[in-house]
């Protein structure tokens, strides 16, 4: 596919002319500022640098330079329940990734089981009926670096998720125009981003066609009102409300209609979860079927409350914090302080809609002094309410725990 | 056109915006310089990941991985190089396993 509007961070030959000189690297040693984020990760390393270097993003945890691999700062998610974009998360799986897109020269192409191949233009998509929504983008490795025994991985806290307002086109309407064959079984997306290696596997993800037809499925071309940062997809990215953000295509130059099922690593092999209620199983256990991740479960947080934080006894305490459902709205947040015997409801922030973080609030009363902790549950508008035991799988996906925030009251 | 009025031709309404409205938006090219860390692993043993692994991925995310089992150091040594294709020299693993055991622990 011509491609002449993208340049690339690195080529492959520079990539793989790496190789070698890594040693003249070592003398210069780094020179950024060592501002240090802590992760409360059991059995560590916990320490991460704070990266304020990156384009269009503010202060970051870095959890690897290249290809960048971003976490929001959970303070972050105190300020509001839209993530700004400069502190919203970073995850690449190739570093061959974008870092230039001629916007007048971009083409996203519609092909395969179609009757019409298309090529569209930045301004053929913006003079489509526009959308817009509310919708959590979470990795599916969110706080993986919680789960015990541990597992490999990008070693994140909770910071791998961010609530965005997208704007764009319904993924149906661009199908529409293409006109989906009978037969057609799923659409699969490709983005900018390239394997270092020539062999290697393109990052491609795929949904089954009713999915991709369901007129909740976006292009987006904006993100909370503006054009995306390179590094979270501009100028595209699919938007895939409710389900992991694995699907959330990046920088998307290419939508393929199939008319067989996806067997590419990335939706075969990769992004798999054991097929077991909250995707849990035991480390060693055998004979376990894997399918692909999919929707989203319900999480909840505190945000004004750091671990470890003394609150004062017999006076009341505000708690807040955000919550969203999964892949569907939230329907209640419970507060604990006894370790889940007694549970008081939270009030419930403005409904920004059904896949949006959503703010709550208590007023926490604590007459004996000491250690407490702190627990949240969110139960969605399905009844599905987070578990109260945490989930083990080799990859660490879909954590959804009820959490815990260990306070002293003085 | 201004950034201002984007933001107002997003915020005027519910979707789908009428067609004046949505003629207000403009997408303009961007371009961005990512930074270099130039983190290297240390230490005796060293080497052989400097030559191996910088190719494909900077050293940060090897190095916030927790302690584990030389047997898994050597699960994803290997995914490296049978899935993702890594240019990896085969007689090299088993000095990447050590080094990633002796360093990051054990599990």
């Amino acid at each position: 596919m011509k491609t002449d509007y993208v340049r690339r961070a690195i080529t492959r030959r520079q990539l793989l002319g790496h190789a070698g000189m890594a040693g003249a690297a070592l003398a210069a040693g780094p020179v950024w500022a060592q501002a240090i984020a802590k992760l409360p990760l059991p059995g560590g390393p916990q320490e991460r640098p704070i990266a304020t270097d990156f384009p269009h993003k503010g202060a970051m945890i870095l959890q690897r330079s290249r290809p960048p691999l971003l976490e929001t700062p959970f303070e972050v998610f105190d300020q509001g329940v839209f993530t700004p974009n400069d502190r919203f998360y970073v995850r690449w799986h190739w570093a061959v990734i974008p870092t230039e897109v001629d916007a007048d020269k971009f083409r996203l192409a519609v092909r395969g089981h179609v009757n019409q191949v298309q090529s569209l233009s930045l301004k053929d998509i913006l003079a489509m009926p526009r959308v817009e929504m509310a919708a959590v983008n979470q990795c599916s490795g969110n706080s993986r670096g919680f789960f015990q025994p541990r597992v490999a991985g990008g070693e994140w806290a909770h910071g791998a998720m961010g609530n965005a307002k997208w704007t764009g086109v319904r993924l149906k309407d661009v199908l529409d125009r293409a006109g989906v064959k009978d037969g057609a079984v799923q659409v699969r997306f490709n983005g900018l981003d390239e394997p270092v290696v020539p062999d290697g596997p393109d990052f491609k993800k795929s949904l089954q066609i009713d999915h991709a037809r369901d007129g909740e499925v976006m292009i987006a071309y904006a993100m909370n009102g503006e054009q995306l940062p390179l590094l979270n997809g501009f100028p595209l990215r699919l938007v895939v409300p409710g389900w992991y953000a694995t699907y959330w295509v990046k920088a998307i130059n290419d939508i393929e209609v199939l008319d067989q099922p996806d067997d590419n690593f990335w939706m075969k092999t990769a992004y798999t979860i054991p097929d077991t209620p909250h995707a849990d199983m035991k480390p060693g256990q055998t004979g376990i079927n894997m399918v692909p991740i999919n929707k989203m479960v319900p999480r909840s947080f505190v945000t004004n409350i750091k671990p470890g934080q003394t609150i004062q006894a017999g006076a009341p305490t505000l708690i807040r914090g955000i919550a969203f459902g999964g892949d569907t709205g939230v329907a209640r947040v419970d507060l604990s302080s006894d370790g889940g015997k007694n549970w008081q409801v939270a009030t419930l922030g403005k409904d920004e809609g059904k896949f949006s973080f959503r703010q709550w609030q208590s007023d926490l009363t604590l007459p004996v002094k000491g250690d407490a902790t702190l627990t949240v549950r969110c139960t969605n508008a399905n009844g599905i309410a987070q578990p109260d035991q945490p989930n083990w799988n080799p990859s660490g996906f879909m954590r959804n725990v009820i959490e815990a925030t260990p306070i002293v009251v003085a | 056109m201004s950034r201002t009025i984007f933001l107002l031709a997003l915020l005027t309404g519910l979707a789908p915006l009428a067609a004046q409205a949505q003629s207000q938006l403009v997408l303009k090219s961007d371009k961005i310089d990512l930074p270099d860390r130039g983190v290297t692993f240390a230490g005796p043993g060293s080497d052989v990941l400097n030559n191996n692994c910088l190719a494909c991925h900077s050293a940060g995310m090897v190095l916030n991985q927790p302690a584990m089992a030389a047997a898994s150091w050597k699960a994803e040594a290997e995914k490296m190089t049978h899935v993702y294709k890594a240019p990896v020299d085969e007689k090299d693993v088993p000095a990447i396993v050590d080094y990633l055991t002796r360093t990051k622990g054990a599990g």
